[in-house]
């Protein structure tokens, strides 16, 4: 199963991101183009992100998925591109993933294997975490990496139908499908 | 800064000095509150509302459902109810979860509601003629009828005219009816093989553009966020109010109300702003609009050498006779998929049981969930697992899920009251309200009925019950109801079949707090209804 923009898109709205066709455009000029010293360390802070949240992707996603890489790039440059806050929180959650990944790996989280990562979120009992955007470290990357990305694959159709359903709740597509007994 | 924080900076609102000439001030500005002010302005009245909570951005819809779908939040954090403003007590037999089924803003509880609108029975404006249970009200279904057609227009009524059971119409729905759902045939089937008879259910949600929204497009997530705004709120009319010249102050929470020296009419509401000031909004007439808690609390905070037990109380009636709808949940699975949570809100249900021959039980109605059974998208979530473990406990838990609810009906009791607790205050020093809710005898059997017809249909339909609640433990069906009764003596009740206070001249209340019964039916149409004959009776009074 391929993830696509079109999914990524369909999972921003459900994320309240309006307009994630023209996110994506000012993401895709923004990688490319020189910065100032500021903008240079908002981007990079931009890619840790992205970079993370890419390498977690094999770890969290069904085997079914075959490549979500660009998928999450797009989910999650639109998801941080206009908020500070959400940025903020993921950037956070990021640096406390790596401290992790540092103490058991000796290296930040997206540069681990995906059979590495799935370890580590293992060993650190994140199955059993609530989430919690103003919890402990791990509540945290509980909130804004592992279910952040969670709900981007689920309240996508193309996610939606890995568990049985194309219009998974928060995608406006329900009064299309609800008469009907086929997916 | 919070959205809501933001939104009122910038909603132009910001100037909260009260008007120098007002017409009508009305406290509140849910759905009541925006149907009479916007009532009164179309006709040329200077109106002011006061609302105490904010003013909700559109925009931020579609986050407050992520909010609503994550485990993070908890469901009063979608619209942001909790905290000092909103404490409360609760004391009653049963818990009484208030701040999971108000919310405070401009558009009040409607921005969280599942928009049912049936008319009330003309047996449910009659129960002690009829049954000699409770009291009538003093107005029939034929006095209500011309303005149920009203409020169906001014909300947006999507309906059907196949219920045998509904009480007579004169027109047709504003819209057509949305059609039953794929997981509706399984229980219907089972319906007919017990001769229940089912039909569609009344909505006030767009099965086709109207009034300028868009059409229902199925987020799934009606209760509690409608992003696409198909489904009518109450800030619908408070914007075509101030389109029609009103002026609606948000975060402005009613303190108290003075009257005059003689205490015959109210002069002023005394209000807050978010600053802690207090200013006075004088006007020739006051609507309260704050529904049945807030409504009987704002009159006894506002307790005067003249009216020592509260304004409006000389009947004692001001809180009592608190109400809700009881409901009562089976659920189960059946063999085959059902595809829940396509769209967030019911398509079919019978009304066979509403009008009964004995007195008890009484009435109740059945209707089928299209949202049974957790979401997806929560499991996913809520599960802790990642990978192919959470396809797999997800696949496990959603698919094959069926559930029926009932909102049964409950008689008006003295002792089940709204009253003031003195032991804790609000953000602004002022007791909270103490909800003391209690379900008598007959909502108890009249509940012990509804299960069983719940259980008959899913056993017809092959279904293993998976879960129900229990007759003397329903779930609130979030209709707070009754706690200003209206009444043609003033020595038991409080308002008059105008709406108006029997003890003030110049005071009327246009909420479910003025019904004297509450049958079953959910209630926001006839709160609406009741609102814009409120507004034709303070018109008269202009």
């Amino acid at each position: 199963m391929e993830l696509t923009r079109r999914d990524a898109i369909a999972a921003l709205a459900a994320a309240g991101v309006a307009g994630g066709g023209a996110v994506l455009v000012a993401s895709d000029r923004d990688r490319g183009s020189e910065s100032n010293d500021d903008e240079g360390a908002t981007n990079d802070a931009h890619e840790d992100i992205v970079e993370t949240a890419t390498a977690l992707a094999p770890v969290l996603y069904p085997s079914e998925v075959d490549d979500a890489a660009e998928f999450v790039r797009t989910y999650v440059t639109g998801r941080i591109e206009n908020d500070d806050d959400h940025r903020t929180g993921m950037a956070d959650a990021v640096a406390a993933l790596d401290a992790h990944a540092s103490e058991e790996f000796e290296s930040n989280f997206r540069e681990l294997s995906p059979e590495q990562g799935d370890r580590l979120l293992t060993d650190v009992g994140l199955d059993r975490v609530r989430p919690d955007p103003a919890g402990s470290d791990l509540e945290r990357i509980r909130f804004y990496l592992v279910n952040e990305l969670l709900y981007a694959l689920f309240s996508s159709p193309t996610g939606g139908e890995l568990v049985g359903t194309e219009n998974p709740p928060g995608h406006p597509g329900g009064l299309e499908s609800y008469q009907g007994a086929q997916r | 800064m919070s959205a809501t924080d933001q939104e009122s900076e910038t909603n132009g609102s910001a100037n909260r000095e009260p008007s120098d000439r007002a017409d009508v001030c009305v406290v509140g500005a849910g759905p009541a509150g925006g149907i009479v002010a916007h009532s009164l302005a179309e006709r040329g009245h200077d109106v002011v509302v006061l609302e105490a909570g904010p003013r909700f951005s559109f925009e931020e819809r579609i986050r407050r459902m992520e909010r609503h779908q994550r485990p993070a939040f908890d469901q009063a954090d979608v619209w942001e109810m909790g905290g000092e403003r909103d404490a409360f007590s609760s004391s009653g037999d049963l818990n009484y979860p208030l701040n999971d089924v108000r919310v405070k803003g401009v558009g009040g509880t409607t921005l969280h509601w599942i928009g049912y609108t049936p008319r009330f029975h003309e047996k449910d404006f009659e129960m002690d003629s009829r049954y000699g249970l409770a009291d009538d009200w003093p107005i029939a279904y034929e006095d209500v009828r011309p303005y149920y057609a009203a409020a169906e227009r001014e909300m947006g009524v999507a309906g059907g005219e196949d219920n045998p059971f509904a009480p007579p119409r004169e027109e047709s729905f504003p819209m057509d009816a949305f059609p039953a759902s794929h997981s509706d045939a399984t229980l219907s089937t089972a319906c007919e093989e017990l001769g229940i008879e089912t039909h569609s259910i009344p909505q006030a949600r767009n099965s086709e553009a109207y009034d300028d929204r868009s059409q229902c497009v199925g987020y799934g997530t009606c209760h509690p966020v409608c992003p696409s705004g198909a489904k009518y709120s109450g800030d619908v009319h408070v914007r075509k109010a101030e389109e029609a010249g009103a002026r609606v102050l948000d975060r402005v929470p009613v303190q108290r109300l003075e009257h005059d020296d003689a205490g015959e009419r109210v002069e002023a509401a005394v209000y807050a702003t978010p600053d802690g000031t207090e200013h006075r909004q004088e006007a020739r007439q006051f609507v309260l609009a704050g529904g049945a808690v807030e409504t009987p609390r704002l009159l006894l905070l506002s307790e005067s050498e003249q009216h020592p037990d509260g304004l409006a109380n000389s009947s004692g009636a001001v809180g009592r006779y608190f109400m809700d709808h009881l409901l009562h949940m089976t659920m189960g699975v059946v063999s085959e998929e059902t595809r829940q949570h396509q769209v967030g809100f019911s398509t079919a249900a019978t009304h066979q049981f509403y009008d009964h021959e004995e007195s008890t039980p009484g009435s109740f109605f059945v209707a089928f969930l299209n949202y049974a059974g957790p979401s997806p998208v929560e499991l996913a979530l809520e599960n802790g697992a990642w990978g192919d473990d959470v396809v797999d406990a997800v696949s496990r838990e959603y698919g094959t899920h069926v559930g029926t609810e009932a909102l049964v009906e409950q008689l008006p009791d003295a002792e089940s009251r709204i009253t003031l607790d003195t032991s804790r205050t609000d953000d602004h020093g002022n007791p909270v309200p103490d909800v003391a809710w209690s379900i008598g005898d007959h909502g108890v059997r009249t509940g012990e009925r509804a299960l069983e017809v719940q259980r008959e249909i899913m056993d017809e339909a092959g279904a293993r019950i998976t879960w129900s609640t229990s007759p003397r433990q329903p779930l609130s069906g979030s209709h707070p109801m009754g706690t200003t009764r209206m009444g043609a003596d003033p020595e038991t009740s409080v308002v008059d079949e105008r709406l108006r206070t029997h003890d003030l001249d110049n005071l009327s209340i246009a909420s479910s707090s003025v019904f004297t019964t509450g049958g079953a039916m959910n209630p926001t149409l006839t709160i609406a209804a009741l609102s814009l004959k409120a507004a034709d009776h303070v018109d008269e009074d202009l």
